[in-house]
């Protein structure tokens, strides 16, 4: 354990609170920054999926996790980004105009939505926001001057002062890290700021946060815009990765998976997100695997122990980890487990595994017990 | 033209039966528990499952695989409950609407898996005859879903309004722990209500069949009864059924009548309308916290 | 001009009377304490004053300014800061991110400053934490100011309550039966921050409160309610002993 003295209010304010921030960090963006040359360009294109996806992931962070605002919307937010880029593009207009554009358009969105969402709390904003999510959906399939509607829109990769960054490249990949940093910057910052908290006073007890001062539709609204630019960002970037987009990507499925994100990545903290991600991005390759490596690994191992049927044992691991909807049945399976057994998250299971070192050996499990409430009713909330 | 519109009202309050009915098991659970099961129209794809099984594959009479196929899913959401519900009680809504849509994930995978993702038909004595009333052609298929609806929920007016069960769940969902100071056995109370939730899926899965045949996806059919269970207002059963009845007409009309692609949103932008203008829905109270 | 007035006011759900036609005036400076049994409708003028309800007839004044129909965030921009009977506070967050919020009335950055974080944020937040700070001395928090709310007992929650009241700085204060849970000594805590509240920040204090000695050792005026109408309004002594209040509340 490390006593920290408080002689300073910069100690809480500032973003490094203490030197082993500058160490861990520092590691990992050097990690971060030097990934490209080391590994595989398969795992390198998976790292750009984990940045976009990380930066949804702060966006819903902000608007569910800080603000109590659930959205199962946000893949609605993600196509309008997308979908500005592709258009503009198509238009002629530069990459320097349409990025800020779609992050623009997405904010709006998402405070038009944030309006009538005032009204709305718990389940029935849940259902307000995939409904929201289907009609973007449908407008995104019908609206074919704009959106060349369900044959899907071709997306050139990005082009800039005479530099084009292809969607495999280095330079793709750096600008992706780059607005992830920006983004995790421009959150932490609104996070440690008095907005922040008026967004997590929202969150706890709205009665109390009136009282106080918080005009409620406002900061709302704001955070219903903040999350929606922030994705629509992400949508932006989305659209270069794929360099085809059609209305049948951006389905209730993509928001869950956003949602995904941030439930098993750990719903109170911003490295929530990026875990959240990396999790979320590995289960297609780790179903690769599952289908064929697995199963021949194990098959070896039978063969070596002089089982008869091995073959026959390789085959079927190897049905089982093809089927199709496996993946649909890893998530649930996977969202049932954490929920009951890891509530916090991965990086709660993070801050756990650090407190055990740091108490060595006085920890105790107890501490991150949840007191069993009893089901306190949500309508009189 | 009048008789087209009839046809299709009809098609319309066929649908919407299905939909009241997954509403109304939406809104049974929720409100004795106060959690919204996002499975519960996977739940309805399971039930034509079963009864497929017991149907054909196993040959029994329809009637009978019937009955087996609703006590079969009364017996799985007790055993949804125990096992996945319970220990989570007391977490944040938020996390409790995540595992059903987690069980949703897996049911239609494993589901996938054993059965295969083929569609499927079962044998009904629906599946095939009209009726003629005048100059109307009423398929037996959709007279069959209304009628057995109406019975189905007469029923359970019955049991929840001249039972004490019905008022033991309400007070489970407004108070837990003062529920189990009364003596009211909370935990029996939850598996019961699942258990009756899952069956009135099941049967309207079973009822579906003939319509829109047996497939895993069947269940995204229970995204559209969100809308019907919020028009009735998420606390009424009668609402839910009400809500489902409306969403079905309005979306088996805008098929007929408006422009490709409204057929699939109306649901939506109906339930978006009505959060807008009366958030509490047709029949919901309009409740507010003490301080 | 009477720092709060109450002209009429009435209040009515469904075919419930809670508040029916009560007036009086909160002047400034003094502590202004409400009696009565349950159900008389304390907790409802309240409610109307920290506009969480609406009267049914009647009209507020605050500082003579008409606050009838105020949404309640507008209220605290106006000086009425409130805790509450069942405390409402932001169970997630520590003590000290609790009474930041406090502060809120008194920002001076804007929202997308706050999103740059400017250097006029950071010293705003300078700013706010010092009154933070003084508030935390004052009610002697000091070792719970980083501990999160949900594993506080129930008596540090309400002087959290009361500490988060304290920060908004306001010029009127409602405590909602600020004894209730409380033990002999913390309520005598209670009595001396009452009255230090008073006569160190200035702040008018209108109290609901059950417990008669601290009604006696703090009031300036009670006014003791039945039924939603006024008994008696007076000092603690007169209050005591006004026939109708013995009958109706404090037994004969």
């Amino acid at each position: 354990m490390r006593p920290i003295f408080q002689t300073d209010y910069d100690q809480d304010i500032r973003l490094m609170r203490h030197r082993g921030y500058w160490w861990s960090y520092g590691t990992l963006l050097l990690l971060v920054l030097l990934a490209p040359f080391v590994v595989g360009s398969y795992l390198q294109s998976q790292i750009v999926f984990v940045f976009i996806y990380s930066i949804v992931g702060v966006g819903l962070l902000i608007l569910a996790g800080f603000t109590g605002q659930t959205s199962l919307g946000h893949a609605a937010f993600l196509a309008i980004g997308a979908y500005t880029a592709g258009y503009m593009q198509r238009l002629g207009v530069p990459f320097l105009v349409y990025l800020p554009l779609s992050v623009i358009l997405s904010g709006a969105v998402g405070a038009l939505v944030g309006f009538p969402a005032l009204r709305l709390s718990g389940i029935y904003l849940v259902i307000a926001t995939i409904a929201f999510g289907f009609i973007i959906e449908e407008v995104a399939a019908r609206w074919e001057s704009v959106t060349n509607g369900n044959d899907g829109m071709r997306v050139k990769p990005i082009e800039f002062f005479g530099v084009t960054l292809g969607r495999e490249g280095y330079g793709f990949y750096y600008l992706c890290l780059g607005l992830l940093m920006l983004v995790l910057l421009l959150a932490l910052n609104i996070l440690r700021s008095p907005t922040g908290r008026a967004f997590v006073a929202i969150r706890d007890s709205e009665i109390a946060a009136r009282s106080i001062g918080v005009n409620l539709a406002v900061y709302k609204v704001v955070a219903f815009s903040i999350s929606a630019a922030m994705t629509g960002l992400a949508g932006c970037l989305y659209a270069h990765k794929l360099s085809f987009i059609s209305p049948e990507m951006f389905t209730l499925l993509l928001s869950l998976e956003f949602v995904i994100v941030i439930l098993i990545g750990g719903i109170g903290s911003l490295h929530g997100a990026v875990l959240g991600s990396i999790f979320v991005v590995m289960v297609d390759p780790f179903l690769g695997y599952l289908k064929d490596d697995v199963p021949r690994t194990i098959g070896k191992l039978a063969q070596a122990f002089g089982a008869a049927n091995a073959g026959a044992i390789q085959d079927t691991l190897s049905a089982i980890g093809g089927a199709a909807g496996l993946k649909g049945a890893i998530y649930g399976v996977i969202i049932i487990l954490f929920i009951i057994f890891e509530p916090y998250g991965l990086y709660g299971r993070w801050l756990k595994i650090r407190l055990y070192f740091e108490l060595f050996p006085l920890y105790k499990k107890a501490t991150f017990r949840r007191q069993k409430t009893y089901l306190k009713s949500e309508r009189n909330r | 033209m009048l008789l087209d519109f009839i046809q299709q009202v009809v098609g319309g309050i066929a649908l919407g039966c299905v939909y009241g009915l997954i509403a109304l098991g939406f809104v049974l659970i929720y409100k004795a528990t106060e959690v919204v099961n996002f499975a519960q129209g996977d739940l309805m794809m399971l039930g034509g499952f079963f009864a497929y099984t017991f149907i054909d594959q196993l040959g029994l009479n329809y009637w009978i695989g019937f009955a087996l196929a609703v006590l079969a899913m009364a017996a799985f959401g007790s055993l949804v409950e125990r096992a996945i519900v319970r220990p989570i009680l007391g977490y944040p809504q938020f996390s409790i609407i995540m595992v059903t849509i987690g069980l949703g994930f897996a049911l239609r995978a494993v589901v996938g898996m054993i059965w295969g993702t083929d569609d499927l038909r079962i044998d009904t004595p629906f599946s095939s005859g009209v009726v003629h009333i005048g100059p109307l052609v009423l398929a037996y298929d959709k007279l069959s879903v209304i009628v057995a609806t109406v019975l189905l929920c007469g029923g359970l007016w019955i049991y929840f309004n001249k039972t004490r069960m019905g008022i033991a769940m309400q007070a489970t969902s407004q108070n837990m722990l003062g529920a189990y100071y009364m003596g009211i056995p909370v935990k029996r109370v939850f598996s019961l209500i699942w258990a009756i939730s899952a069956a009135v899926a099941g049967f309207a899965g079973v009822l579906l069949a003939p319509i829109a045949f047996i497939h895993t996806n069947v269940g995204f059919l229970g995204l559209k009864a969100f809308p019907a269970a919020v028009l009735g207002g998420f606390g009424s059963i009668p609402g839910a059924l009400a809500g489902g009845l409306v969403i079905g007409v309005a979306e088996t009309l805008s098929g007929f009548y408006l422009p490709e692609g409204f057929k699939d949103v109306a649901a939506y932008i109906l339930l978006l309308i009505v959060l807008m203008v009366r958030p509490e829905g047709l029949f919901g109270l309009h409740l507010r916290k003490k301080v | 001009m009477s720092l709060l007035r109450l002209d009429a006011i009435s209040l009515s759900f469904g075919g419930l009377t809670a508040v029916d036609g009560v007036s009086f005036a909160v002047e400034r400076g003094e502590i202004f304490t409400m009696i009565g049994p349950n159900g008389a409708g304390k907790t409802s003028i309240f409610n109307m004053i920290s506009r969480f309800y609406q009267p049914s007839e009647g009209r507020l004044f605050f500082e003579d300014i008409e606050i009838t129909s105020m949404p309640p965030h507008q209220i605290a921009e106006l000086g009425i800061a409130r805790t509450f009977q069942n405390i409402e506070l932001f169970d997630n967050a520590t003590v000290l991110d609790n009474l930041l919020v406090g502060r809120h009335r008194h920002r001076t950055t804007r929202i997308f400053e706050d999103i740059l974080f400017l250097p006029k944020v950071r010293r705003a937040e300078y700013a706010d934490r010092y009154r933070v700070e003084e508030v935390i001395e004052f009610l002697d928090l000091q070792k719970y100011r980083d501990l999160v709310i949900a594993n506080l007992p129930y008596g540090v929650r309400k002087v959290c309550e009361l500490a988060r009241a304290l920060c908004t700085e306001p010029k009127l204060l409602l405590l909602d039966e600020p004894s209730s849970g409380l033990n002999v000594e913390e309520t005598d805590d209670m009595v001396y921050w009452i009255n230090d509240i008073r006569s160190e920040f200035g702040i008018t204090v209108l109290m609901v409160e059950h417990d008669m000695t601290l009604v006696n050792r703090v009031s300036d005026r009670v006014l003791a309610l039945n039924y939603g109408h006024v008994l008696a309004l007076g000092t603690p002594h007169e209050v005591a002993h006004d026939r109708a209040v013995i009958a109706a509340y404090l037994g004969t």
